[in-house]
C-alpha cells in the first residue's frame, strides 16, 4: 500500500512550510481579497435596495414566497456539515488520514455557517426585528414560538456555529502556540493570548485530549441533528413535496456530498498555493474521492426512496409536484441536477481521475453547483404546485437575489481567506503525531508481528 | 399508579372529544357558509373586502406578478370534462365560482410554524394575524393548503393620494412592507358588535355581525354567524348539511346533503362550509 505522507519529514520543516503560509501576502492574494470584496459590495447593496423597497424586488410572489435566499440558507449549513465529517466523525474511528485535512475542512465548517447564518436574516420581509426570534427576556413577557422549526433552526445554527468554532479554536491551540514561539512584536503577544499559556506540557497534552473527545463526541450528533432540523422546515409542513418522512436523511446525506465536494476543492486549492504537496498528498486525496462516492450513494438512494413512496404514495398533489419537477419549467435544471448528481460520482471510480487533480477541481466545483441547483429544486418546484390550482406560479430569480447568492459565494471566500492567513491551515501538531506513530509505531509492527496480526493477514 | 395514570390521561388527552369541542365553555364560535348554488361570480364580495379591510390595489403589472392582496378572491375553474368524454369549448356547465378566502382553521398549519407567533387562535374560533409581531418569514403562506395569507412586498400605504386616504377604513391599520395578512372575518366588526352587546348587557344577536363580503352579496350565497348560538342562520345551515367538526368525507365515505369543506382530508377542520352547486344534469 501506497505511504499517505513520507515517513522521514523533519518536524522543523512542518513548522517552516505550515507557518511560510501564514507569511506576508503575495499581490495575487490582495487581489483576490480585492475582488471578494467588491462582490459582497454589490451583495450588499442589492440588500439594501431590497431593504428599501420591499421583498418584491427578490421577485418573490404569491405562493412562491422562498426563493433562493431559503436554498442558499440549506446549501451553506450543507456546506459546513463535512468539516464536522472529517474533524469529528473520522477522529472518533481514529482514520489517519484525516489528519492532514481537517483542519481546513473544520475551518470551512465555520466559515460556510457564518455565511448561512446571514440568509434567514436576509430573507425577513422585517430584517430589523429579526431579533424576535431569540428567546430574549422582555417586558411584555413574549416568547418566540417553540412549535416553529424555524426557531429550532435558529437555535440549532446558533449552537452548531458555536460549538464548531470553540472546537476550531480548541484544536488549533498547540499549533497557535507555535506559532506565538516563531512570532516577535505584536504578533507574538496576539498568539500568545490566543494560545492561552500553552506550555506543552505532559498535563496540558492529557487534558487537551480528553477535552478534544468531549468536544468531538458532541459535535458529532449536533451535526447530524443541524441538518435533520434544516429539513425540518419542509417535512414539518403540509406542502405536497415538501412533506417526505426522509428528508431529514436526505439532507443530512446532501449535505456530506456538498461538502466533501467543497473540501476536496479546498485541498487542492491549498495543496497548490501553500506548496503543501509533502502533506496533502495524493493517496489522501484518493481516499476523500472514495468518501465522496459512497456519500453520493447514500444521496442517490435516498432521491429514489423519495420518488418510489411518491409513487406508492398515490397522493395526488405529491405526484404533481414530481411532474412539475420532471416535465414543467424547471425541468432542465432539475434533470441536469438529477443526471451528474448522480453521474459523476461513478467518474470517481477510476483510479485516473482520483488522481488527476485538474479534473478533480473541476469535478468537485461541478458538484457543488450542482448540489446548490438540487437545493433550489427543493424549493420552488414544490411551491410551484399545491393543494390550490388557482395559486400556481413560478418564480425566477431576478438580479437582487442573484447578486446576493454570487456575494454569499464571495462572502465565504473573503472569509476563507482570511482565516488562512492568521490561522494555521494545516494541523501541525496531528502530523507530527501522524508521523511518529507513522515511524516507531507501525514500524514495530512490522518488523515484530503480533501474533494476532498475523493470522489476521493469513485469514 | 403513576404511570398508569400518566397513560391513561394521556389516551384521555389524545381522544378528546371532537375538534371545536372546547369552544362549548365560551359563547361564541364564529363560522360561515357559503352557498356555490347562489354564488354568481360578481366580484363584489373582492370590492367590498377591499373597502373595508384596506387593501391596497397593487396594480396591474404587480397583479400578474402574482403580488394582488385580495384577502377573498374568486376561483374561477371551468369544467375540462371526465377523462375520454369530448371536450367542448362552452361547456354547458361553464365556470365554476370558488370563493376562497381565510378558513379559519381550527388546525390551522399557518400556525404552529410561525417563529414569533404572530399568528394565533383566538378563544372564539379566529386565526388572528398580529400584523405588528409579524416580522415576514413567510412560513405561514408557504404552510397554507389554501394560499390565502398575502404579504405585503412592497409599501402601499402612498397608493392612497389625497383624497384617497378618506376613505381608508378607520377601524384597522394600513399594514407597511413586510408583513403577512389574511381575512379576518372582519374582525373589526365582531369587536365592535361584542362591545356593543356587552355594554348591553346581552350576548351579539344572529346577523348583527355582517362581514363585508356577506353584506355586499347580492345573492346572499355567504352567511356568517356564531356556531355555538344553535339557532343561528350558519349553525342551522350546517346542521341541514349534516356538517361538523371533525367531518372528513374521504375518512367516512359518507357524503353530506350538500355541504363540503375544502381539502377536508388535510384535517386542517376549517370553519367554512361550502355548498356544492346543484348541476341541471344533476337534476
Amino acid at each position: 500500500m501506497e505511504e499517505e505522507i513520507r515517513k522521514d519529514i523533519q518536524w522543523a520543516q512542518i513548522n517552516r512550510d505550515v507557518l511560510h503560509s501564514m507569511a506576508s501576502p503575495r499581490p495575487a492574494y490582495w487581489a483576490l481579497v480585492g475582488l471578494c470584496v467588491a462582490v459582497v459590495l454589490v451583495g450588499v447593496y442589492a440588500e439594501i435596495h431590497q431593504y428599501r423597497f420591499g421583498m418584491g424586488e427578490a421577485r418573490l410572489n404569491w405562493p412562491q414566497m422562498w426563493g433562493l435566499y431559503i436554498a442558499n440558507f440549506i446549501f451553506w449549513v450543507g456546506v459546513s456539515h463535512a468539516g464536522t465529517l472529517l474533524s469529528a466523525a473520522l477522529f472518533l474511528t481514529n482514520t489517519e488520514w484525516r489528519r492532514p485535512v481537517y483542519r481546513s475542512a473544520e475551518a470551512m465548517t465555520s466559515v460556510a455557517l457564518l455565511t448561512a447564518a446571514l440568509f434567514p436574516v436576509i430573507h425577513l420581509g422585517r430584517v430589523w426585528d429579526f431579533y424576535w426570534v431569540l428567546p430574549y427576556p422582555n417586558e411584555r413577557g413574549l416568547w418566540p414560538n417553540f412549535r416553529s422549526p424555524l426557531l429550532w433552526d435558529m437555535a440549532a445554527i446558533f449552537t452548531y456555529l458555536n460549538s464548531s468554532m470553540l472546537f476550531l479554536y480548541y484544536g488549533m491551540i498547540p499549533d497557535l502556540a507555535i506559532y506565538r514561539d516563531n512570532a516577535t512584536g505584536w504578533r507574538h503577544r496576539l498568539y500568545g493570548w490566543l494560545s492561552l499559556g500553552w506550555m506543552g506540557t505532559d498535563r496540558q497534552w492529557r487534558n487537551f485530549r480528553k477535552g478534544y473527545l468531549l468536544l468531538a463526541c458532541f459535535l458529532l450528533p449536533l451535526a447530524v441533528s443541524v441538518h435533520s432540523i434544516v429539513a425540518s422546515d419542509f417535512a414539518m409542513s403540509v406542502m405536497p413535496g415538501w412533506h417526505v418522512t426522509s428528508f431529514p436523511p436526505y439532507f443530512v446525506a446532501g449535505a456530506l456530498y456538498s461538502g466533501c465536494a467543497a473540501i476536496i476543492t479546498l485541498f487542492i486549492l491549498l495543496r497548490y498555493t501553500f506548496r503543501y504537496e509533502e502533506y496533502l498528498t495524493l493517496p489522501i486525496l484518493d481516499k476523500l474521492c472514495k468518501l465522496t462516492f459512497a456519500i453520493a450513494m447514500v444521496w442517490v438512494y435516498l432521491n429514489l426512496i423519495e420518488f418510489a413512496s411518491v409513487w406508492y404514495g398515490h397522493d395526488m398533489f405529491e405526484k404533481e409536484v414530481l411532474l412539475e419537477k420532471a416535465a414543467g419549467p424547471y425541468a432542465p435544471a432539475w434533470w441536469t441536477m438529477l443526471i451528474l448528481g448522480v453521474g459523476l460520482p461513478f467518474t470517481l471510480l477510476v483510479k485516473r481521475v482520483r488522481r488527476n487533480m485538474l479534473v478533480l477541481l473541476g469535478l468537485s466545483m461541478l458538484i457543488n453547483i450542482i448540489m446548490w441547483l438540487e437545493r433550489w429544486m427543493i424549493i420552488s418546484p414544490a411551491l410551484a404546485r399545491n393543494h390550490e390550482p388557482y395559486s400556481w406560479g413560478y418564480h425566477w430569480p431576478g438580479w437582487v437575489e442573484l447578486s446576493i447568492t454570487l456575494a454569499s459565494f464571495a462572502w465565504f471566500t473573503l472569509l476563507f481567506l482570511v482565516f488562512v492567513k492568521i490561522f494555521p491551515s494545516l494541523s501541525m501538531y496531528e502530523v507530527k503525531e501522524m508521523l511518529f506513530h507513522r515511524r516507531h509505531v507501525s514500524d514495530r509492527l512490522v518488523r515484530e508481528p503480533a501474533p494476532e496480526a498475523d493470522s489476521a493477514t493469513e485469514g | 399508579m403513576g404511570i398508569e395514570r400518566m397513560i391513561k390521561q394521556w389516551f384521555e388527552f389524545r381522544r378528546s372529544g371532537q375538534v371545536g369541542d372546547e369552544y362549548h365553555r365560551h359563547e361564541y364560535r364564529w363560522g360561515m357558509t357559503i352557498d356555490l348554488d347562489k354564488c354568481i361570480g360578481c366580484n363584489a364580495c373582492v370590492t367590498a373586502c377591499y373597502a373595508e379591510n384596506n387593501l391596497p390595489v397593487v396594480g396591474k403589472e404587480r397583479f400578474a406578478r402574482g403580488l394582488a392582496m385580495h384577502w377573498i378572491r374568486l376561483e374561477r375553474y371551468w369544467y375540462t370534462g371526465e377523462a375520454g368524454e369530448k371536450k367542448t369549448r362552452f361547456s354547458e356547465r361553464g365556470a365554476q365560482y370558488l370563493p376562497m378566502l381565510c378558513q379559519q382553521c381550527e388546525h390551522a398549519p399557518c400556525e404552529p410554524v410561525c417563529p414569533v407567533t404572530a399568528t394565533y387562535h383566538t378563544p372564539d374560533g379566529l386565526n388572528a394575524q398580529v400584523y405588528n409581531r409579524c416580522i415576514g418569514s413567510r412560513y405561514c403562506s408557504n404552510n397554507c393548503p389554501y394560499k390565502v395569507r398575502y404579504f405585503n412586498f412592497y409599501s402601499y400605504y402612498d397608493t392612497w393620494q389625497t383624497p384617497l386616504e378618506q376613505q381608508l377604513n378607520p377601524d384597522l391599520s394600513v399594514r407597511d412592507k413586510g408583513v403577512m395578512e389574511k381575512c379576518t372575518f372582519c374582525v373589526q366588526r365582531i369587536r365592535a358588535a361584542k362591545n356593543r352587546a356587552k355594554n348591553e348587557n346581552r350576548k351579539v344577536r344572529d346577523g348583527e355581525v355582517m362581514t363585508a363580503c356577506q353584506q355586499a352579496c347580492p345573492t346572499r350565497a355567504i352567511v356568517f354567524g356564531n356556531l355555538e348560538d344553535p339557532d343561528s342562520q350558519v349553525a342551522r345551515s350546517w346542521k341541514v348539511h349534516k356538517m361538523a367538526f371533525g367531518h372528513n368525507e374521504k375518512k367516512e365515505g359518507k357524503k353530506p346533503v350538500r355541504g363540503y369543506r375544502v381539502l377536508e382530508e388535510l384535517n386542517t377542520e376549517p370553519s367554512i362550509q361550502y355548498l356544492e352547486r346543484v348541476r341541471d344534469t344533476d337534476v
